[in-house]
């Protein structure tokens, strides 16, 4: 159980994992997570499904190497195995037809969002998905995108691809092209996030987001991923993680993810020190 | 070895004391703190026992372990022997043995305990089944199967405990546990320095030897449900969930960094093995100064994972004073003596962050006693304008946990109490749902590892019948 059926980089440093997790794979629906521990030794990192495939029984998870923990995911190949995989974890997002949405995904963002434009298509909606990187090459899944949207925009910080600018000069050429936007779904970076719900808030546009604090258990047992919304106290991994984007205190969780910085370095220089010592 | 029945005459032994590591030393080592008897303390120990005809011990036990009788195989120093006397009560007794609250259990009714010093029941019963634990091999009995297949769902003491009860019935048992390993708080919440983790697993290794499956990483509720346990094959359910679900005081600062509920910091430690960091991947950060608050024994675990982990101070911040703190004596004495600094009758009312929207200190506010309330305690009243600040670096919530809501809310017809605890009959445990039963701290609130197993004994029982008359 638990091993990687395939792998495929779609980036330098963001690979593609598909995994062997039949009960977890009958069960997810859009906008769930799982969280793996890569061994003994290992953190529990949460992690959004981007695919399942319940015949197969199947999960894909994208993975961005940004730390110690999502550097030994990124190492796995085919056939290695997860120590653990614990999921669906999490609600699932609510799919409905509301006529035209837009799904934002900025970055590894992309890859979450994927599954739900695709079950919002596949209930109807007109489905237009604004895409956004840093630069063309770092543009993931853009295929996959399309062939779950009506439209396709996509916006690259260096003009690389499509509109130049971040993922909110792409919905403003949503939005000025007349849609009739009833609700948008925006994941990304926490800073991207905070950047649509104020672009949206006074365009009065219901705006969903998925929020990822840092977690332990992923069962609502620790209070680790509380965030605050409307003013309360929320557990991101039951509450959540999708959230009324207008009503998340954005600034809170960014310092919130800053908590380990000490401790994701030494990590991160052990790493470093290891593959110079050749024992990874 | 005649004259051990004897009873003592007029020369009073004094009960022997528990051997522990220097209190200087331990406060930076995550070793257990308590050594435990040698046999020769063990059987002088065991010799201070009277074998009463009608032993008042055995009423303060929860589960009426057969404590005259263990205890006079110890004087015997016939230790397996000892260890399988406990086992017919107790499956937890390495365990039950480090944690009970022995003071107001067992050890509250011995006899000797009115004049004197009553016998050390806890740290004998310690004793024996480290004994028989170290004999290694449990020879189980061979039942026959019955065909009946149980779910459990959690596994702490409560699904433990009703797993073994079952696969003595020769029920085929499950138990689906959410987290990677079970053993419930006694893995994630409870130190290594007060219960070695190994200890726990010895106790779940004998489990699977009887037959009993374990499977890890299944957050019922999510994963499958009790409707569609029932609906797969599972003639009963037990529901041993825990009470997982940890309080915050509600007062302003508390989403800051460097604030943690106890859980969370515990289980950092503990579980994900945090004080062996980098080695083991999961950080846990504490700074200079520490508050602890709340005063049960969820606050001096976490007081003294605090010093273990490199704080210089580490505070209690208990609004009551000393009579009413809530936790064992040992941990209140084993704290005071590591260093840990007791702030009674002081309640935090916010806690004051920097730019970066890190903890920089705690403001509090002292109180008096005033006249007995309803429950005969008295209640404590805040001084006004008594604000004081004390500058901190960590502050760890302790002050209790509710019930989960992931199972409950997700197994339609469960009848609850208005604090969200399931509603169980109390001879058979059973709920509202014909074949759904639940025991453990799921149905009492948070209480103590020996009821919960209780429980789950309770429950194995009340399932046993109902399997027999379905
Ligand atoms: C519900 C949820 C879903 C997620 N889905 C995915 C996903 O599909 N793919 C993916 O690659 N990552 C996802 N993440 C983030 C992922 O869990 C973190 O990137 C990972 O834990 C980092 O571990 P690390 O040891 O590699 O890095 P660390 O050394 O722990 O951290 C490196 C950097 O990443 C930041 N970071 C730490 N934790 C998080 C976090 N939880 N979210 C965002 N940034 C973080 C830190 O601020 C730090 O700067 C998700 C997080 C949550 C809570
Ligand atoms: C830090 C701390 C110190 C303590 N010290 C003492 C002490 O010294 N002496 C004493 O007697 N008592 C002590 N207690 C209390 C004692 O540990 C508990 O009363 C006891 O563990 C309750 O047992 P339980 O089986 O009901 O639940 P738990 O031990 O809480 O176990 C519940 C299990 O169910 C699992 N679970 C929860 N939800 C799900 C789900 N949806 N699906 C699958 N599995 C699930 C959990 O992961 C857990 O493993 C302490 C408690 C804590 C937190
Ligand atoms: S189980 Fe606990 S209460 Fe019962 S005899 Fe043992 S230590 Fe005492
Ligand atoms: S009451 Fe005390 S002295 Fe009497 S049998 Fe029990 S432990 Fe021994
Ligand atoms: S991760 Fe522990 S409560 Fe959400």
């Amino acid at each position: 159980m638990y091993r990687v059926v395939k792998k495929r980089l779609l980036a330098p440093a963001i690979a593609l994992l598909e995994v062997d997790a039949p009960a977890v794979a009958a069960k997810v629906e859009p906008g769930q997570f799982v969280i793996v521990r890569v061994d003994e030794l290992g953190e529990r990192i949460p992690l959004t499904v981007m695919d399942f495939d319940r015949e197969k029984g199947t999960i894909t998870i994208v993975v961005q190497n940004v730390g110690y923990s999502s550097a030994l995911i990124i190492a796995m190949n085919e056939g290695d195995k997860f120590e653990d995989f614990v999921g669906p974890l999490g609600v699932a997002s609510e799919i409905e037809n509301h006529g035209t949405v837009v799904c934002i995904g900025g970055g590894l963002g992309i890859a979450p969002i994927y599954p739900i434009a695709r079950a919002l298509k596949n209930a109807g909606n007109h489905v237009i998905s604004v895409l956004g990187s840093r630069t063309a090459d770092l543009l993931i899944l853009e295929e996959e995108m399309r062939s779950v949207s009506n439209e396709v925009v996509i916006a690259t910080n260096d003009g690389s691809k499509g509109v130049q600018g971040f993922v909110t000069d792409g919905l403003a050429e949503v939005l000025a092209q007349g849609h009739q936007v009833k609700v948008i779904w925006a994941i990304g970076p926490m800073i991207m996030m905070k950047a649509v719900v104020e672009y949206t808030r006074p365009l009065g546009i219901k705006t969903i987001v998925s929020m990822n604090p840092i977690m332990v258990d992923g069962t609502g047992m620790c209070g680790a991923c509380r965030i605050s919304v409307g003013n309360e106290t929320k557990f991101a991994c039951v509450d959540g993680p999708e959230f009324d984007g207008h009503l998340v205190d954005f600034d809170l969780a960014m310092k919130r993810l800053a908590y380990y910085k000490d401790e994701e370095n030494r990590a991160k220089a052990r790493l470093e020190c290891d593959h110079e010592g050749g024992h990874h | 070895m005649a004259e051990i029945v004897e009873k003592p005459k007029k020369v009073k032994i004094p009960r022997h004391a528990m051997p522990c590591q220097d209190p200087k030393v331990r406060a930076h080592n995550f070793e257990e703190v308590a050594t435990g008897y040698t046999q020769e303390t063990a059987i002088e120990e065991a010799k201070r026992c009277l074998q009463c005809k009608k032993p008042k011990c055995i009423t303060g036990c929860p589960v009426e372990v057969l404590i005259p009788d263990f205890i006079a195989k110890i004087a015997e120093g016939d230790f397996e022997e000892a260890a399988r006397v406990l086992k017919i009560k107790n499956s937890l007794p390495a365990v039950c043995g480090r944690v009970c609250p022995q003071e107001s259990q067992c050890e509250a009714k011995c006899i000797l305990g009115i004049k004197g010093e009553s016998v050390a029941v806890g740290r004998l019963e310690r004793f024996a089944a480290d004994c028989g634990m170290k004999a290694g091999e449990v020879e189980f009995e061979k039942v026959a199967p019955t065909g009946k297949r149980v779910a459990i769902i959690g596994g702490g003491p409560s699904g433990l405990a009703c797993a073994g009860d079952l696969a003595k019935a020769g029920h085929a048992v499950t138990i689906f546990e959410a987290l990677h390993v079970a053993g419930g708080v006694l893995m994630y919440g409870i130190p290594q320095f007060r219960l070695p983790k190994e200890i726990v697993q010895t106790e779940i290794t004998n489990l699977k030897k009887m037959g009993v499956e374990i499977l890890t990483n299944q957050v019922v509720g999510k994963i499958t449900s009790v409707d569609e346990l029932m609906d797969n094959g599972y003639d009963a359910v037990f529901i041993g969930t825990g009470a997982g679900l940890p309080y915050f005081m509600e007062i302003p600062g508390e989403n800051l960094n460097g604030v943690y509920s106890a859980n969370e910091f515990l289980t950092r430690t503990n579980l994900m093995k945090g004080y062996k960091f980098p080695d083991y991947c999961t950080p846990v950060k504490v700074g200079k100064n520490v508050a602890v608050l709340g005063a049960g024994n969820v606050a001096m675990d976490s007081a003294r994972t605090a010093l273990r982990l490199g704080a210089e101070n580490v505070y209690i911040i208990y609004r009551r004073s000393r009579n009413e703190m809530p936790a064992r004596n040992e941990e209140l004495e084993h704290a005071e003596e590591e260093g840990i600094q007791f702030r009674l009758l002081t309640n935090p009312v916010s806690i004051q962050g920097d730019e970066r929207g890190w903890v920089k200190s705690l403001t509090c506010l002292r109180y008096e006693l005033g006249e007995p309330d309803a429950s005969g305690r008295r209640s404590p009243i805040a001084i006004p304008g008594s604000e004081f600040d004390i500058p901190m670096d960590t502050v760890v919530v302790a002050i209790g946990q509710g019930p989960n809501p992931l199972v409950t809310t997700s197994t339609p017809g469960l009848v609850l109490n208005k604090r969200g605890n399931i509603v169980a009959d109390e001879e058979t445990l059973m709920t509202s749902k014909p074949g759904v039963f639940a025991g453990g701290d799921i149905v009492t609130g948070a209480a103590t590892v020996i009821l919960a197993m209780g429980a789950g004994k309770k429950a194995a029982s009340g399932i046993d019948q109902y399997l027999k008359a379905k």
